[in-house]
Formats: structure tokens, sequence, C-alpha cells
């Protein structure tokens, strides 16, 4: 399954957010977006996921979903979004009760992805117990419970730490080498540009239109040993939005 | 200047003074239980010194011995068990309601449009104001009472559902959406859940509000009840009696109160 995103564009009342956007996220592809704040990056990432309409153009699914998958477009938040009287488990449960899978299944489906995510020992405890790493996991594990075939990713590591967001960073790519699942990753930090995408989304600053889609041709699993290379890449990234983060900080500046 | 200790003679040596005392709060159970002994007693010795006039004020032993003689007359359980049935009854429709009507105005923008100014004009009404009318409507029986309670719980409850939904993060319902979860799910697993801290507190406004409205309703062509015993121990100037009465409310405040808490901590256990 493709996504096709097709001359979108937004805008609320006068102010234009996005302009005439168009690429497509190929299967078992990563697609990084990056752009300067308030540069309409979640807007986008919503209207690929189908929660807010676009003023023009639209989001074409190409070819269909894997067969079991429950979601096939699914979101990981920057807040995890994880309900806090629910435990780890329960928060699975939840996305999978809706499908009508319970009891016996669920427990296998559950048993599954917190393996998969190293969460195994966690089952039973609430959010609040857990730490912005281990909560962020919980979130993979419940988006990989329905078998996304894109999963839509609004800047998942923002809210951590550098040091776990190194971790998990280095768990998400070893999820894709497993998984080869798509998807749609909207950061504002470079390095996890780099280390992720296959191809690189620059957007400009507000309305955000598409700067340039930079390849990154290095393999995933090889890019931790080859940061020599990626360097270049980062710093080119870093030279075509500069000017637009200094334009769009004074931006903000002035709104304010 | 030099950065060598050994440079300089060795200065004087003192702690840094530690500035971070007070506004902590650490709680002290036995203190509360004390300051009511003592007050109890204090106010005791005064009567019986007659520092407190027994007219005025009668000491706590008569108040006790007068509810001694509800239990020993089996009264105490007639006019508990009339007050509790209203309580009750008045209580747990105005809030059903109360949490019904509030969940609706919440999800449906046009019944919001709709009812929320209706409600917003008729809560700040004391509801005393109305047993008139509620006599008129539903008879000088049990009815207009349990109405008076019923009326007065619903507002507040409807106020707090309503703002306790509001107050759900957006975001956990987009969560919810994006998982494709039908709109049911989202109102019984999202919504209500996050809206049940402001919900239960909103139980704890209305049941002190219930308690008000029960006395009024009750001095009012009651023969049973709390209230009526009151108003008939200060028609006969027995003040002995009109304390017990109002320590019996108390009580029942307490007791709605610590029943909350319990709640409280069962349903929002997973807050921190």
């Amino acid at each position: 399954m493709e996504l096709c995103i097709d001359a979108l564009s937004h805008g609320y009342g006068d102010t234009e957010v996005l302009r005439d956007l168009s690429f497509t996220v190929g299967e078992g592809e990563i697609i990084c977006i990056i752009g300067p704040s308030g540069c309409g990056k979640s807007t986008l990432l919503r209207m690929i996921g189908g929660l807010e309409r676009p003023a023009a153009g639209q989001v074409l699914i190409a070819g269909e979903p894997p067969s079991g998958s429950l979601n096939p477009i699914t979101y990981v938040f920057q807040d995890f979004a994880l309900l806090p009287w629910r435990t780890v488990e329960g928060n699975i449960s939840l996305v999978l009760e809706d499908h009508g899978i319970r009891g016996k299944r669920a427990r296998a489906v559950i048993d599954d992805v917190l393996a998969r995510t190293k969460l195994s020992d966690f089952r039973t405890a609430l959010p609040r117990q857990l730490s912005g790493g281990m909560k962020q996991r919980v979130a993979i594990a419940r988006a990989l419970s329905v078998h996304p075939a894109v999963m839509l990713m609004d800047e998942p590591l923002s809210a951590l730490d550098s040091q776990t967001r190194e971790l998990l960073l280095d768990d998400l790519v070893e999820l894709w080498l497993r998984e080869r699942f798509s998807a749609c990753y909207v950061t504002h930090n470079l390095a996890e540009a780099v280390r992720l995408g296959h191809r690189i989304v620059v957007l400009s600053r507000r309305p955000g239109a598409i700067r340039e889609i930079v390849p990154v041709d290095i393999p995933l699993a090889e890019r931790a040993d080859r940061a020599v290379e990626l360097e270049p890449i980062q710093r080119r990234l870093w030279s075509l939005m500069r000017e637009e983060a200094v334009a769009a900080d004074r931006e903000l500046t002035h709104v304010a | 200047m030099s950065h060598d200790p050994a440079a300089r003679p060795a200065p004087q040596m003192r702690p840094v003074p530690f500035r971070g005392g007070g506004f902590t709060f650490r709680p002290i159970g036995w203190l509360s239980p004390v300051v009511f002994v003592l007050l109890i007693a204090l106010w005791e010795l005064g009567s019986r010194t007659g520092v407190i006039s027994s007219i005025a004020l009668p000491a706590p032993s008569a108040a006790f011995a007068a509810f001694l003689q509800l239990v020993e007359t089996g009264m105490l359980w007639r006019h508990m068990e009339a007050s509790l049935y209203r309580l009750a009854m008045g209580w747990t429709g105005g809030t059903i309601l109360g949490v019904l009507v509030g969940l609706a105005i919440a999800l449906f923008p046009p019944l919001r449009a709709g009812l929320s100014p209706v409600v917003s004009a008729l809560f700040p009404i004391p509801k005393i104001a109305l047993l008139p009318l509620f006599i008129v409507w539903f008879g000088i029986g049990e009815g207009s009472k349990v109405a008076t309670i019923l009326f007065g719980t619903f507002f507040p409850t409807v106020i707090a559902t309503y703002g306790g939904v509001d107050n759900v993060d957006r975001n956990l319902i987009r969560m919810g959406q994006s998982f494709g979860l039908s709109w049911l799910s989202i109102v019984r697993k999202i919504i209500i859940p996050g809206a049940l801290p402001a919900i239960l507190s909103g139980f704890r406004i209305s049941a002190s509000i219930a308690i008000v409205l029960l006395v009024a309703a009750e001095m009012i062509g009651a023969q049973y009840g709390i209230g009526a015993y009151i108003l008939m121990a200060g028609a006969l100037f027995a003040i002995e009696q009109l304390i017990a009465g109002v320590a019996m409310l108390s009580i029942l405040g307490l007791t709605i109160g610590w029943l909350i808490g319990r709640a409280e901590r069962y349903f929002l256990g997973w807050r921190t």
C-alpha cells in the first residue's frame, strides 16, 4: 500500500498554512518531513491520516492494505496519548476491542507487541509509573498491534531527553529492519531525519511548501556506523532550513 | 583572582544556611481527633462551671443524653430513615439526570447552544425559594421534598459534568479517532473516564447542597426527619435536642464526604 499526497493546500481563515504539496510514501519507505516550527508539519500529518480535511488537493491510497491490517494508517503521537487510567495492557487492548479482538486473541496480540517493544515486564503498569521513553514504547506497541501499513509519527521522540531519544531511535531502526513498515515521520531534529529517512521532505516556513526532497541512499542498518557520510547531508539540510528557521522565528515573535 | 587554594589562607568554613523549610504539607494524623476532643472537653468544662449558660448552649453531655433518648425511644431510626430516604432519592435522581444532561450538553453542539444558557439561568436560583412551588406541584408529602433536593443537585452536577468533558485532553480523543474507535467507544472509554474526576468533585458539592435542602424541606410539613426534629426542638426550646440534631447532620455530612473520598480513591487511583 502506498500513499500519494496530491497537490495538498490548506489554510485557516486568511492564513495560508500549506501550499501545493505533492509526494508519495512508498511501500516500506520512511519519509521524514522537516521544516521550521509553525510550517504546518503536524497539520499535514493530520490530513494524511484523515483527521482533518484539506482545503484543496487530496491524499490517495494506492493498492490494498496488507490482509490483517486493522487500521492501515496509524498514528504515533508526540505526547504519547496514553489513557492514564488504563494499564499498558489496557491501552493496547483499547484499540483492539473495537475490532472485536478480546480475551485470548487480544492477549496473544498484546504479548506479541510487548515482546517486540521490550515491554513484557511492564504489562500491568500504569502510564504514570513509566518514564517518557517507556510511554512512547507503549504507544509504538499500541500502533503495531493494529498491523499498520503506514505509521504517521508526529515528532515521536521530541518529548524525550536526548539519551532516551538515542535509544528509541535505535529501536525504531531495528523495528523497521524487521517489519519494513512505511512511515511519515515528522520531526524538527535533523539528526533523526538523516538516521531514519529514506527521503527527507524539507518544507519552507509558512505557508509550508516543499523546498526540496533529499534522498538518503545509505541503508538504514548501516547509518549508525557511517555517521561521517550522514554529516554532509545533515549540513545540507541545515543550510536549506537555516534561513527559513531564522525567518520563522522572527515571524512568530511578530505574531505574538 | 587566584584559583589555587593553597595560595590563600584557608577562610573560615561554615555551612550554607538552609532556606528550604516551611510551605510543605506534612500530614499529622493524630491532631484532628485531639482538637475535636479538646474542643468538646472545653465546652463541657465551660458548661459545668457555668461560664457557658445552659440556656444559650447546653453541655455536650446533655446533647448526648438527648441523643441517647432518641435511640431508646426508637425515634432515631424513624427520623434517620425519613431523611436518608429523601436524601437518597433526591440526590441519586438529581445526579443521574445531571450526569446524563451534562454529557448530552457537552457532546451535542445544538444542545449546548440551546440548553447551557437555560442551565446557567436556573442554576443560581436558591432552590429553597422554589419549595412552595414544588409543594403546589408535587404535594406537601415526599414529592416536594425529593423534588427540591433533586433540583438542587441536578444543576451543579450538569455544570460539573460538562465542564469535565470539556477538559478531557483533546489529543486522547484524536487518538481514539485515529485508531478508528466508534463514537460510542470514544465516549465510554475516553470521555467519561476523563471527565470522572470533575464529576466526582461535583458529587461532593451536590451532596452538601442536598443536606442543606433536606433540612429546609423537612422544616415545612414533615413529621419525621432530622430537619423536622430540629425544628420541633427549636420550637420547644429543647436546645440540647437541637444540638443533637445538628450533630447528626454533621456526622451525616462527614459520612457522605468519606464515602465520596473512598469512591475517588477507587475510581481515580490512576492519578498521581
